[in-house]
């Protein structure tokens, strides 16, 4: 088996994790960087994808199965945009080209993002596997993620003897998480647009392990692992929800403001806030995951509520710890009728 | 199909009216008259004072003096009312600290149940008993379970009639059913509109999310004529527009549901039009600028709505179920199907035009 991007905490997990199943003889890892965590006994190889030498790196390990999660929407380490984005859209070529010249490779899984529907106001609610979005991602990571499986379904095409499986993960969450989504909500005060509540959907770490590992191995009885799946938590948080489990207080900007306020921080290379992030964040984004669970056969362990508590337990109280205010309420509660004036709640939206 | 929840223009009014309404049908002890409710009257002391508690939503105003007493249930015992009282505002704070905590839930498409129910429709309750004093007829030919297409006719510029429709499944059906409304796209545009639709259970009007609901067994509201019922001027009143392309039939036969025609009476006067500034729509991006006999000459007061008296028309059910799965597919028969929904609301709103006595009363 050969996976891509094991520098990344993700990666690095799910090497780890894969070389315990019985099915598996030998992991190649491969990066651009050595990682900073051990991949168990795994072999790593340092080769960049974007290189004809992982064609070399592949047809010497002679890997059945290739792992593809060297599709990322934060750069590691140094390297900005363009790198992150060379990786993402030229090393995906490269790779699908080692891979159409190797003849033992069987069984193909690439980790793509519900990034690829966009979000806008005039898509319905629920999007599902064959949903076309109304609006295609301009730029950044959704546009590489559209261009990833746009070449993923070429080399579908050109090798039917090959199992495909895109994987379209909803937003990934966890103690250990690194999206740009994980650094928003450690922010202090959460910026939020003004007028819009977003719908999120959450993946947790673990369950994002275990669904590239049936992704990965021959499917079980009654299941097909090979196509397109979403991937997401049970259920919905609104963003006002999460800030409030969070407590971590927002701040309701003006569109405008956000778009501009954006692009500043962009400019000043503080963060990587990309348009698609804010337009996540304005009119949210819902995916169904009917065939995640009667297709694939996979049944994640964390609802959406679940995987945000998890993270929220992660990263510490914020400036208005969901406790506290609760113990705020029942202090009020206990206190004689007459005087019982509560404070006004601001929660009506 | 469209609909946009607006609520600036009687904000204060729906408040005053919040104070005085009895709690919503379903709101449990609250409401009950005092007898049905002598529990922890014992523990508590007898407060001749203390103000008569707001009911519906306490979590929200609770800050504010009561400005009226509760007209519901007749002026009772002070220590019976305290007894409510301490429920109520137990309650409210038990409302206001799963709100505070984020500890709600709200489903895939965004609808927040608890908070409709405890707070959105008791804003809307007051210009739905007390402005428009509603009139509901036919309801129990809504499904007391399963999937339904509630079809209606649109009117009134401002889209005030699906929310109405949607306070009067809420209050009057039996099973207390919650009706989802289809909006056009231009409720989810806006800013803070959007945010409230979603919350109040609405959704985009088209096929895949109407699929969707029905799917669950939800009840569904849609108004076909969208954007030229709304709009039409006020000398074509109450006559039905085209129905879409009839993307409704073709859902509710996929889905095998019935469709529920209904005829909303009084909301095609709320807001007279006699012109349309095409030049502005097109420069603010909406489908029409309506011109009223007041609006916009007296500027926010002109946005007023006429306080017509309406009536709310549920019609009998149209099965689909009988027929095979690919009907959904035939042109003649979907025609054929939204030519009799059409049909049938015009007629009712043709008969109830008759029996209306005058606009206002």
């Amino acid at each position: 088996m050969l996976v891509t991007g094991v520098a990344r905490q993700l990666g690095g997990r799910f090497v780890r994790r894969i070389q315990r199943d019985p099915e598996v003889d030998r992991v190649v890892a491969v990066d651009a960087v050595p990682p900073e965590h051990h991949l168990g006994g795994a072999d790593f190889v340092q080769a960049d994808i974007r290189q004809p030498t992982i064609a070399r790196v592949l047809a010497e390990s002679g890997a059945d199965t290739v792992v593809h999660l060297d599709v990322t929407g934060t750069p590691l380490g140094s390297g900005g945009r363009a790198t992150l984005k060379e990786t993402n859209v030229i090393g995906t070529m490269q790779l699908l080209g080692a891979c159409q010249k190797s003849p033992n490779v069987k069984r193909l899984v690439v980790k793509s993002s519900t990034n690829v529907y966009g979000s806008a106001p005039r898509d319905p609610a629920v999007f599902t596997e064959t949903t076309p979005p109304k609006s295609l991602p301009s730029g950044g990571f959704a546009k590489d993620t559209v261009e990833v499986e746009g070449y993923v379904r070429g080399f579908a095409r050109r090798r039917p003897d090959v199992a495909v499986c895109v994987l379209r993960f909803a937003n990934i969450l966890g103690p250990a998480a690194d999206s740009p989504l994980a650094a928003y909500f450690s922010l202090p005060v959460l910026p939020t647009v003004f007028g819009y509540d977003p719908r999120l959907q959450f993946v947790h770490e673990d369950d994002v392990i275990e669904v590239l590992r049936i992704g990965s191995h021959e499917p079980r009885r009654g299941t097909l692992n090979s196509g397109t799946f979403n991937i997401a938590g049970d259920g919905v948080l609104l963003l006002s929800q999460c800030s409030r489990r969070l407590g971590r207080p927002t701040v309701p900007l003006l569109l405008p403001a956000v778009t501009w306020a954006g692009s500043l921080v962009r400019t000043l290379g503080m963060t990587d806030f990309s348009p698609e992030q804010i337009r996540l964040l304005t009119h949210g984004r819902v995916v169904a995951t009917d065939q995640m669970r009667e297709t694939l056969g996979f049944t994640p362990r964390y609802t959406t509520a679940e995987t945000f508590g998890d993270f929220v337990r992660s990263r510490g109280p914020g400036l208005l710890p969901p406790e506290a205010l609760a113990r705020a309420v029942d202090r009020i509660a206990a206190l004689p009728l007459p005087g019982s004036g509560h404070p006004p709640a601001q929660s009506a939206d | 199909m469209a609909d946009a929840k607006v609520i600036p223009f009687d904000d204060d009014r729906s408040r005053g009216g919040a104070a005085q309404r009895p709690p919503r049908r379903r709101g449990g002890a609250g409401s009950r008259p005092p007898g049905v409710q002598p529990a922890a009257v014992g523990e508590v002391q007898p407060l001749p004072g203390v103000a008569p508690a707001r009911e519906g939503t306490p979590g929200t105003r609770g800050e504010e003096p009561p400005r009226q007493p509760p007209q519901g249930p007749p002026p009772r015992p002070a220590d019976d009312g305290t007894g409510g009282l301490e429920r109520r505002v137990a309650s409210g704070l038990a409302f206001l600290r799963r709100r505070l905590t984020g500890d709600y839930e709200v489903d895939d498409f965004g609808y927040d149940e608890e908070l409709t129910d405890q707070v959105l429709m008791s804003l809307l309750r007051p210009v739905y008993e007390k402005y428009f004093r509603v009139e509901v007829k036919g309801v129990e030919n809504i499904p007391a379970e399963g999937g339904a297409l509630i079809v209606a006719n649109h009117s009134g510029t401002l889209p005030l009639d699906g929310l109405m429709m949607q306070v009067a499944v809420h209050d009057h059906h039996p099973a207390g059913r919650h009706l989802r409304l289809l909006a056009a796209d231009l409720v989810f545009v806006l800013p803070v509109v959007n945010e409230l639709a979603r919350k109040l259970g609405h959704t985009l009007a088209c096929a895949e999310d109407a699929e969707r609901l029905l799917g669950q067994g939800e009840l569904v509201g849609v108004m076909p004529e969208g954007f030229k019922g709304i709009g039409k001027p006020f000398s074509e009143r109450y006559k039905l527009q085209r129905f879409g392309r009839g993307g409704f039939v073709s859902t509710a036969l996929r889905r095998g549901v019935p469709i529920v025609p209904c005829s909303i009476v009084g909301a095609e006067e709320i807001y007279p039009m006699i012109g349309n500034a095409k030049t502005l729509a097109r420069l603010l991006g909406f489908p029409y600028f309506p011109l009223t006999p007041t609006f916009p000459w007296l500027g926010p007061l002109g946005a007023v709505p006429l306080p017509t008296k309406w009536t709310i028309q549920f019609g009998e059910a149209i099965p689909t179920d009988g027929y095979p799965p690919e009907a959904a597919e035939d042109p003649m028969l979907m025609f054929n199907l939204t030519d009799q929904v059409r049909e049938q609301i015009q007629h009712t709103l043709y008969k109830l035009l008759v029996q209306r006595r005058s606009v206002f009363f």
